[in-house]
């Protein structure tokens, strides 16, 4: 037998996890492994005139990687922005799903919330241009990142000694093994500003992962970077998503990429889904094939 | 941030995080302790009152740039926000007869009070637009302050009874040195307090929200919260030190609150330094010393010079202007930039970078 599947068993991989430097959890969703996480039904979106999304549904499993696929325009990025609250969609709902610690199911609507809520419930997410908090350290960055798990209060921050520093020490902790699992160590006190592009794609990434995620949106997280950089960020998704177990959603153009990370592919034009399954399916579907990955001649 | 020097390790968080880390910075406190406390014995009462002066700018200049420099919302309301701390502590010592610290204390919190209300339109207007509606706000308080014959003592201003704590009182021999004392530890705590409040989670909301607000929505900060907060704790500050120059000069009228007070304050924290504490320190310094040196300098040159003595407002309204600007060409970041680059001249001497 090899040393491999002897260590896939679950509790000796989990074993193996926890004999590394990670202490903390970083996936918080409680949901059963390929139960429905997130349920997207029939959500229509307009500005205007104009239709950005139509009767759009899906559904995001616990531990997959979802992959929202379509050409320049179709909706990919108002759809992320619908379920992380920025834009309300006129129609439709979406649903996130949680198990609280007693076990108990609920369902969030997600429409009727504010960003803010939404990301306290764990729905993390990057943005295509970068939206870093340019001015901040990297580590300012990431402890923002714990904001939401943090306690405000003006009083004890003016006193700073006691609650205040305890609790950003507890929290710094959490935010270190971001750092390490990203391997950002290098750049901890650099303004993010000041850094390259793929290590700002990176830092956002953390940022996001700091909030303890219960599902990850990722927005072309490797837009504009060369193949060296596609290929250490599509390792990190993969070890957010398979050894940490973090829920990830996420937009791409390079089809490679898609094809080898995804777990599942919902494919949008023109505001319509026109596909939804596995990778293989998607390759074979006539009109994703029409639409967006093109024919051979 | 300047750089740290080489060689410079920390083996835990909380050392990592102490405001002074290494043996130069804790030197450099020391030198600026025995400073402050060499200061009253080596000034004359005119000096000491400018001292005094400026300790209270430095209050309301820490305020104002956790507003403006951290985060990003521009106020000229400023005036306005001293007003209804002066006004509130001196009614409360005086009408009734409240203990001064309590009534500063109270003053402290109705100007908070009074600052998330009027920074309410924040939620709604940005940059220029919001920097109308401020100028809205200070509009009214004047005038309510000018209108109101509550807040005036007859057909005289209102004023202050001679400060007294339980059995302390000052004294009109030594007035200035012991008010030097009293804002000396009141503008140090202050500092304190804001430059702790600024390594928190609620400081770092104030300035995610002035660096990308749809980010900071997005992971879990509540913009809306972080605006109404930081608009009055800003005007806490300010109001802190509203009460203390109520105390301090004893009369309190709406004449010493106007537009100007706000422009210099804003000026202030430009010059020093947006999103520094330590810069709106040597902001409040630096341009309440201008007009000071200004008249110091001319006073003799007026002597000779007619045009210059009938012109002495005109000339100091002149330099400020030109100081301002010369700040925003050369150093927008003020004064702290100034000194964050200086130290790095030395610290990588002899090499340029």
């Amino acid at each position: 037998m090899s040393v491999t599947s002897e260590l896939s068993s679950g509790a000796e991989k989990e074993a193996l996890v926890r004999t590394r430097a990670y202490r903390f959890e970083l996936n918080s969703s409680r949901v059963a492994v390929g139960a429905p996480l997130l349920e997207v039904a029939d959500v229509s979106l307009r500005f205007g005139g104009i239709r950005a999304l139509s009767e759009v549904s899906f559904t995001v499993r616990q531990g997959d990687i979802h992959a929202v696929i379509g050409p320049n325009g179709a909706g990919k990025s108002s759809m992320l922005n619908c379920v992380s609250g920025l834009y309300r969609p006129q129609r439709g709902t979406i649903a996130l799903h949680s198990v609280t610690e007693a076990d108990e199911e609920r369902t969030h609507d997600l429409v009727a919330r504010k960003p803010h809520q939404i990301a306290r419930l764990g729905v993390a997410r990057s943005f295509q241009n970068i939206e870093l908090f340019g001015h901040l350290t990297l580590l300012e960055n990431l402890m923002l990142g714990r904001h939401s798990h943090m306690r405000q209060s003006v009083l004890a921050g003016m006193a700073w000694f006691g609650p205040a520093r305890r609790q950003e020490i507890e929290h710094r902790e959490f935010v270190e093994e971001v750092i390490d699992l990203l391997q950002l160590q290098a750049f901890r006190h650099a303004h993010v500003g000041s850094l390259a592009y793929g290590v700002q794609k990176r830092v956002e990434l953390g940022r996001a992962l700091c909030i303890e995620p219960a599902l990850l949106l990722l927005d072309e997280p490797m837009a504009g970077m060369n193949a060296e950089e596609k290929e250490d960020m599509a390792r990190f998704i993969l070890d957010v998503s398979e050894l940490r177990g973090v829920t990830t959603m996420l937009i791409e153009h390079d089809m490679g990429v898609v094809m080898d990370l995804s777990d599942r592919i919902t494919v949008l034009d023109f505001g319509k889904v026109i596909g939804d399954g596995r990778p293989d399916e998607i390759s074979a579907n006539e009109d994703v094939v029409k639409a967006y990955l093109g024919e051979e001649l | 941030m300047s750089a740290l020097s080489t060689g410079t390790y920390f083996t835990s968080y909380r050392r990592e995080w102490a405001l002074r880390r290494t043996r130069a910075e804790y030197l450099r406190l020391g030198l600026i302790v025995v400073g402050l406390a060499v200061l009253p014995y080596s000034i004359d009462f005119y000096w000491l009152s400018i001292v005094n002066m400026i300790l209270i700018a430095v209050i309301g200049a820490v305020g104002l740039n956790i507003l403006i420099g951290y985060t990003g919302q521009i106020s000229l309301g400023q005036g306005g926000f001293l007003a209804v701390g002066a006004f509130s502590s001196a009614l409360l010592y005086q009408r009734a007869e409240l203990p001064a610290p309590i009534s500063i204390a109270c003053a402290v919190v109705i100007t908070a009070a009074v600052g998330a209300f009027f920074g309410l339109p924040a939620l709604r207007l940005k940059g220029l637009y919001l920097a109308i509606a401020t100028l809205a706000s200070q509009e009214i308080i004047v005038f309510v302050a000018r209108r109101w014959e509550f807040l005036r003592d007859g057909s005289a201003p209102l004023t202050v009874d001679r400060l007294h704590i339980g059995g302390f009182e000052i004294t009109r021999e030594l007035f200035e040195w012991q008010w030097y004392w009293i804002l000396l530890g009141c503008a140090a705590l202050s500092v304190l307090a804001a430059r702790n409040l600024l390594r928190s989670p609620v400081g770092r909301s104030f300035m995610a929200v002035r660096d990308q607000d749809i980010a900071a929505s997005a992971i879990g900060v509540n913009v809306t919260r972080a605006k109404v907060t930081a608009f009055a704790v800003s005007s806490g500050f300010v109001g802190f030190a509203g009460a203390l120059l109520a105390h301090y000069t004893e009369t309190v009228t709406w004449e010493s609150f106007t537009l100007q007070v706000s422009i210099v304050y804003v000026a202030m924290v430009i010059v020093g330094g947006l999103g520094s504490v330590a810069g709106a320190v040597y902001g409040a310094i630096f341009m309440s010393l201008v007009p000071v040196l200004l008249t110091e300098f001319l006073v003799p040159v007026a002597g000779a010079v007619d045009w210059v003595s009938e012109s002495l407002p005109a000339i100091e309204n002149a330099v400020f202007g030109l100081v301002i600007i010369g700040f925003l060409l050369f150093e927008p970041r003020g004064l702290d930039r100034l000194w964050q680059r200086s130290k790095d001249y030395f610290r990588f001497w002899p090499f340029r970078y």
